[in-house]
């Protein structure tokens, strides 16, 4: 244990940046956890008598049109957003790396249709696709999970497929079936942890882009609907009042939603670095 | 010549299943069609039986799809509730706005992108390098929906040096006589300089939001790849012969780090085409995105359908123009003499 802490904190010593993005990660996370219990004042109350004030004191980011507290809202929202995120990358890298890695373990028939099935995926635009899927499947938080789950889909089957396609000719798989392994023990015990920090690697990434699709489709007001707090719907809100200057509505949550996907992009690339040092650019 | 019929057949499966595709999402969408058409929520079952048979929804699934794979075949994509047009006119009518926005855009993320990227990699760590890797990573983090909203309160509400962010025209202005549907160009076929200027004063924020979007994984991959040919052997031979530098960065090192670029402008052309819809939205823009937009809200689900057929189309040809390019760029890899 004490071994392994040492090693993290030598990773972490060679990348100051990686060290930034785990700490903006831990203070996401602590808003997402602790937020509700942290904020100064309720996220949803109204108030119209101090609507649309300017950041001060009182009101951090100042308030709304409903006079409710930006800064409220903003950290609260943190929760919602990163569930999403979060369920959905995991949703699709559990299917993706099963699904890819059965495809190029057992090729054949499988591959042929899992590849045909993952390029009529990647051939609509990403955003397109999440959105008629939200359509499809009702307006609601679990569609959006989904939705963003599927058109994640597409970069796990593809990576998983091709990690396991360079190893099953390898001596120490054949080595395992010489020994008797079935093919279902070969693929759990041999071949998925050999590909999983590439499968991580990618997760990370993918995390930014859950972000940035959730709140993409709340923007446009699928999925996640007012007056839940939720950065989306909140840079929508705003939007109306940018012409008039009223800047804080929109920029604070919009702000929020940058920090994120940002976090999760340089931890992606300082993992990828870590991983495999040979790919950094 | 074989392997662009190849090339072109192989493009079929794929827009097979995006039809598909297509069509399994509209029939799990929400809602009875026929008690849509019926135009009436209390319609009485023998008039939505009767709708159901003239729509031929009472048929099995798979006549279904050979009905609708038909319509599509003769250019019939359905009729928009809303504006009371056929799809397929509405889209041809609405494609000329998020074309010319995209396109612009585009081509500003490549002027701005590629010598950035190359000039990164020529002095790696420089201000320049830093600049570029600043640029980039927030680039890709800043969504398009935020950055242009930051952009309409600087150039619109702060400087007041850009028009207010409402569409591709002055609503008082008098559009040009349509040609190509492009503003820019219809302007100037048109002789109207004015007009000109006008149309290119309401496309320069959109069309920077959506640069940006567009600009960090071409300056990214640009500088990666300019750094992986600039430390090659050849470059080195070049420079030992004492080529001079412009012949050497442009004919030599550029021209073999290009393959990757294209790969990686055919991912972001697909990424803007997704893009556009919340682009539009944010600055109002008149185009497909927009109405898409608009069908889906309305629960118009002809239009998305239609909509979705228009992007996966484009993007499957975009593919195949990308994979032409290959050919040209690179004649090793075959394509044209395999």
């Amino acid at each position: 244990m004490r071994e392994k802490l040492a090693l993290l904190r030598y990773i972490l010593a060679g990348n100051p940046v990686t060290l930034l993005a785990l700490a903006m990660l831990v203070l996401l996370l602590g808003c997402a956890i602790l937020g509700p219990a942290l904020v100064p004042y309720d996220p949803i109350a109204t108030n119209t008598a101090s609507a649309l004030q300017p950041p001060s004191a009182t009101h951090w980011f100042g308030t709304d049109q409903l006079g409710r507290d930006v800064f409220s809202r903003v950290v609260v929202a943190a929760r919602l957003d990163l569930a999403i995120a979060f369920a959905a990358v995991l949703l699709s890298m559990a299917l993706g790396s099963v699904f890819g890695a059965a495809m190029g373990y057992f090729r054949g028939w499988l591959d042929t249709a899992g590849s045909r099935g993952t390029d009529v995926l990647m051939a609509f635009p990403l955003f397109v696709l999440a959105m008629a899927m939200v359509a499809a499947l009702g307006n609601s938080v679990s569609s959006v999970v989904y939705a963003t789950a599927v058109i994640n889909l597409p970069f796990y089957i593809r990576l998983a497929r091709a990690e396991t396609s360079i190893r099953r000719d390898m001596g120490y798989i054949e080595a395992a079936r010489v020994g008797g392994s079935g093919h279902a023990r070969i693929l759990r015990v041999f071949l998925l942890p050999n590909i999983l920090p590439a499968l991580v690697v990618q997760a990370s990434v993918n995390l930014g882009w859950a972000v940035l699709n959730t709140a993409g489709l709340s923007f446009i007001g699928l999925g996640v609907r007012a007056p839940t707090p939720e950065w989306g719907i909140m840079v929508a809100e705003g939007a109306q009042f940018i012409v008039s200057g009223r800047w804080w509505i929109a920029a604070f949550p919009g702000a929020a939603l940058m920090l994120a996907v940002f976090c999760f992009n340089l931890l992606g690339d300082g993992l990828r670095d870590i991983v495999d040092p040979r790919s950094r650019t | 010549m074989a392997f662009l019929l190849r090339r072109l057949a192989g493009v079929v499966p794929t827009l097979f299943g995006v039809v598909v595709a297509a069509f399994i999402l509209t029939r799990l969408l929400p809602g009875d069609p026929a008690v849509f058409f019926a135009n009436s929520v209390t319609a009485d079952a023998v008039t939505i039986a009767a709708v159901r048979q003239k729509l031929g929804l009472d048929l099995p699934l798979w006549q279904q799809f050979l009905v609708y794979a038909g319509q599509l075949l003769r250019g019939d994509l359905g009729q928009s509730v809303g504006t009371g047009q056929p799809v397929a006119t509405d889209l041809l009518r609405l494609l000329p706005a998020s074309a010319e926005l995209t396109l612009v855009a585009f081509a500003l993320a490549i002027l701005v992108a590629v010598p950035l990227g190359v000039a990164a990699a020529l002095r790696p760590g420089s201000v320049i390098d830093h600049a570029c890797r600043l640029l980039s990573t927030a680039g890709v983090s800043l969504p398009t929906f935020v950055s242009g909203l930051l952009l309409i309160y600087i150039f619109y509400y702060q400087l007041g040096t850009a028009p207010e962010p409402i569409g591709r025209i002055d609503p008082f202005a008098i559009p040009p006589p349509g040609i190509t549907g492009f503003l820019l160009i219809d302007t100037l076929l048109a002789g109207d300089t004015a007009g000109f200027a006008a149309a290119a004063r309401q496309i320069v924020l959109p069309a920077v939001t959506m640069a940006l979007f567009a600009l960090a994984p071409l300056a990214r991959m640009t500088r990666a790849s300019m750094l992986g040919v600039l430390g090659s052997e050849f470059i080195r031979t070049a420079r030992a012969n004492g080529l001079r530098r412009r012949k050497i960065i442009v004919s030599y090192a550029l021209r073999n780090a290009l393959l990757p670029i294209v790969t990686t402008l055919g991912m972001v052309f697909s990424n803007m085409l997704g893009a556009n819809v919340l682009v539009e939205r944010v600055f109002a823009w008149p185009g497909i995105g927009s109405y898409a937009l608009d069908s889906l809200i309305s629960l118009d689900y002809a239009p998305v359908q239609g909509f979705m057929l228009l992007m996966a189309t484009i993007f499957v040809l975009v593919n195949l123009v990308i994979d032409l390019l290959y050919a040209v760029i690179d004649p090793r890899t075959g394509l044209f003499h395999a």
